[in-house]
């Protein structure tokens, strides 16, 4: 058994002092992909955002261990250069700033937490145009402010272009599925499962089983109520569309 | 205001030498003086963080170049321009001190004249006449007090439908052991249909020693003539600005002005702006980047008068430190001023908890059927996006420099002038990053001729 990538134990975290996840656990492989799914409110998305170092969360207890290194003592600049990656269920638009700009300052970034030199334009643009070809996006989006006026697919696509680009070992797709139409998430699924390997790992938070006939699942959980409360293969995942989370519910009502 | 009455002492000491200027300039003492003895008498009257704020920077006990001594300065030495690309028609102001530069009377083209406002006044004293403090006329305690005093200054001149394509860059330095108050005043005349570009810049040498520089500005724009005029701050710390420039435009004419405070201790601008012929056209663009304790107050007094008049404006400030900022906008609507067109909007930034910033756009319309906007906000960097770019890997400083920098951007896209327009991105980015905006800094590979 190769060693864990991510290890979450007894993890409790909130929002403005309200509690969101109570003591969640989750062990997490390279070269495996988990789903998390859940009802709305089960603190699917908290999880990505407490992760990836969101500030709106805080944690008060609990730890995560990723690939030997406590997260919760790293930057949200710094979960990324150790190779944690979120795709935004909402990605944010930022006027002004070009992504080309953006993702040079990113990858140059990375490169200096590393002790690299910066990369040359003729690489950087070389490497981009590879890049978006994996999730066919447009050029003409490179010139344009990060996300302002992308569709929703654009969003969902240039969220996964990131992706390619900042090579993950871990990658949380936060409800990648929402506000895709059905060749847009063929596309996405294509390009996520162009850019697994041994030794990267894909957590994907979603709401519907759809996704899931794209990018097939290792393990499924179900989260309810801060907690995942259920485990098991991707054959959860089809049990769950056929009976909705109301069992789910149910069982732990009492 | 107390503060001024050292500086009707002063006049009255010094009468004999101050008024040894050409009889234009002589010529308006007297009144300007009788305007600073009642102001000297009034309390404030309006806006509190402009006349306030006027006292308080004028009330040290600065020295003034009566004398006319030279500085022995080498400006090849110190000050270092790097405009890329661009050849500059460039003219020094040392402290008060007009000096053109050889370049400058070697390219000079047909139909432009740029010299020392004493020459002009000596050489054509009816054009000056006709034109010198016809605008500012007193109307503040900070314009009366450059009338009484001030010895030198530059006047621009285009002649009747004269196009001028090279900019002409007109640079205020300060040096001077000890420290001066520099009365600075230019004159900007544009005849029927001609056109010209003026890159104004203001730098200090020394950040140990307190300047302060009084400025009255006059730009005449006639009849379907262009003027665009670019500003770019970049003073010490011990260095204080106070701007009153004041324009009036005829038939069709077009005054493009953009202004850029990237550092000074204080800097307070008045823009009084007269839009008196038809079909008239103003586009005024600020930026405003303070940090530490600066100060930065930007006044706009811009009226419409006849019909048909366009005006846009566009200000934005990014305060960080213990930075105060204000912004007072204010649009005058007159009578019989129809199909009047006019916008503005102020946007702040604050980036910490100590930065102030006060802002009040005023509208003032007597006239229907007329089209009229303002807006103004103030907040912070927008913290989703701060977590989106940290999230990819973008150290936060960095992440914050460049939304500034976005903040910022539609200020510097709007000049329209390309050369410039890099240049300043350049200043900006370099100014926002930390780098000490300095003159002497500038890491210069041309450097001006002077």
């Amino acid at each position: 058994m190769k060693e864990a990538l991510l290890k979450v134990e007894n993890l409790r975290a909130g929002i403005d002092g309200k509690e969101i996840l109570r003591g969640l656990n989750l062990t997490v492989h390279p070269g495996e992909v988990h789903a998390i799914m859940g009802p709305n409110g089960s603190g699917k998305s908290t999880f990505g955002g407490v992760l990836a170092g969101d500030p709106r969360f805080s944690v008060e207890s609990g730890s995560a261990t990723f690939h030997g290194t406590d997260l919760f003592g790293l930057s949200p600049e710094d979960r990324s250069h150790e190779g944690l990656f979120l795709s935004f269920q909402y990605p944010v638009e930022i006027p002004g700033v070009t992504m080309v700009n953006f993702m040079r300052a990113a990858v140059n970034a990375k490169r200096k937490y590393f002790g690299q030199e910066p990369m040359g334009a003729a690489d950087f643009l070389k490497m981009m145009r590879q890049k978006r070809a994996i999730v066919e996006l447009d050029n003409k989006l490179a010139s344009r402010s990060v996300n302002e006026g992308f569709s929703g697919g654009e969003k969902k696509r240039n969220e996964i272009f990131q992706m390619a680009v900042l090579e993950p070992r871990l990658a949380i797709l936060d409800e990648t599925d929402s506000g895709l139409d059905i060749d847009a998430l063929r596309i996405v699924a294509a390009g996520v499962n162009a850019l697994k390997t041994n030794d990267n790992a894909t957590i994907v938070i979603t709401h519907y089983q759809r996704l899931l006939d794209y990018i097939k699942p290792d393990f499924v959980h179900i989260l309810y109520k801060g907690q995942i409360v259920h485990s098991g293969g991707p054959e959860l995942a089809l049990e769950l569309e056929e009976k909705g989370y109301d069992w789910i519910k149910q069982q732990h009502q009492s | 205001m107390k503060s001024l009455s050292q500086y009707i002492n002063l006049y009255a000491e010094c009468r004999r030498q101050l008024d040894l200027v050409p009889k234009p300039i002589a010529a308006l003492r007297p009144k300007a003086l009788d305007a600073l003895r009642v102001f000297s008498e009034q309390t404030m009257r309006r806006a509190p963080y402009t006349e306030a704020a006027i006292d308080r920077l004028l009330e040290p006990d600065y020295g003034l170049n009566i004398q006319r001594m030279g500085f022995a300065v080498d400006l090849s030495a110190t000050f270092r321009c790097e405009v890329p690309n661009i050849s500059t028609l460039l003219g020094v102001t040392l402290n008060d001190t007009f000096r053109p530069t050889e370049s400058l009377m070697r390219n000079i083209p047909e139909g432009l004249t740029v010299c020392s406002l004493t020459k002009a006044a000596a050489g054509m004293p009816s054009v000056v006449e006709r034109y010198l403090n016809t605008l500012a006329a007193d109307s503040t305690p900070q314009a009366a007090l450059n009338t009484l005093l001030f010895q030198d200054g530059v006047f621009v001149y285009a002649a009747k439908g004269v196009s001028v394509e090279r900019p002409v860059q007109l640079v205020n330095i300060f040096n001077a052991p000890v420290p001066l108050m520099a009365p600075r005043r230019l004159l900007v005349v544009a005849e029927q249909g001609a056109s010209l570009r003026l890159l104004l810049c203001d730098h200090s040498q020394r950040n140990d020693i307190d300047y302060l520089s009084n400025e009255v500005i006059e730009v005449f724009v006639h009849r379907d003539a262009s003027v665009e005029i670019y500003t770019i701050e970049e003073n010490g710390a011990s260095t204080r600005h106070i701007t009153s420039f004041h324009c009036r435009q005829e038939e069709g004419a077009r005054l493009t002005l953009n202004t850029n405070t990237l550092s000074t201790a204080t800097s307070t601008a008045t823009y009084t702006i007269d839009l008196a012929g038809t079909g008239a056209d103003t586009r005024l663009g600020g930026m405003v980047i303070a940090d530490a304790g600066q100060t930065v107050v930007q006044n706009v007094e811009l009226t419409h008068s006849v019909p048909d008049c366009t005006s846009t404006q566009n200000f934005k400030f990014a305060l960080s430190g213990k930075s105060k900022g204000a912004f007072g906008g204010k649009i005058v609507v007159k009578e019989g001023a129809v199909r009047t067109n006019a916008a503005q909007t102020n946007r702040n930034l604050i980036a910490s908890d100590d930065a102030r910033m006060t802002t009040a756009p005023q509208l003032e319309i007597y006239c229907d059927d007329v089209k009229c906007s303002h807006g103004a906000t103030t907040g912070q960097l927008d913290p989703l996006a701060l977590f989106y770019m940290r999230s990819r890997g973008i150290p936060e400083a960095e992440a914050r420099l460049m939304l500034t920098q976005a903040f910022m951007a539609d200020v510097v896209d709007s000049i329209s002038y390309d050369l410039i327009r890099d240049r300043l991105r350049q200043l900006v980015e370099r100014r926002l990053s930390g780098e000490k905006a300095s003159c002497a800094a500038c890491a210069a590979e041309n450097t001006c001729h002077c």
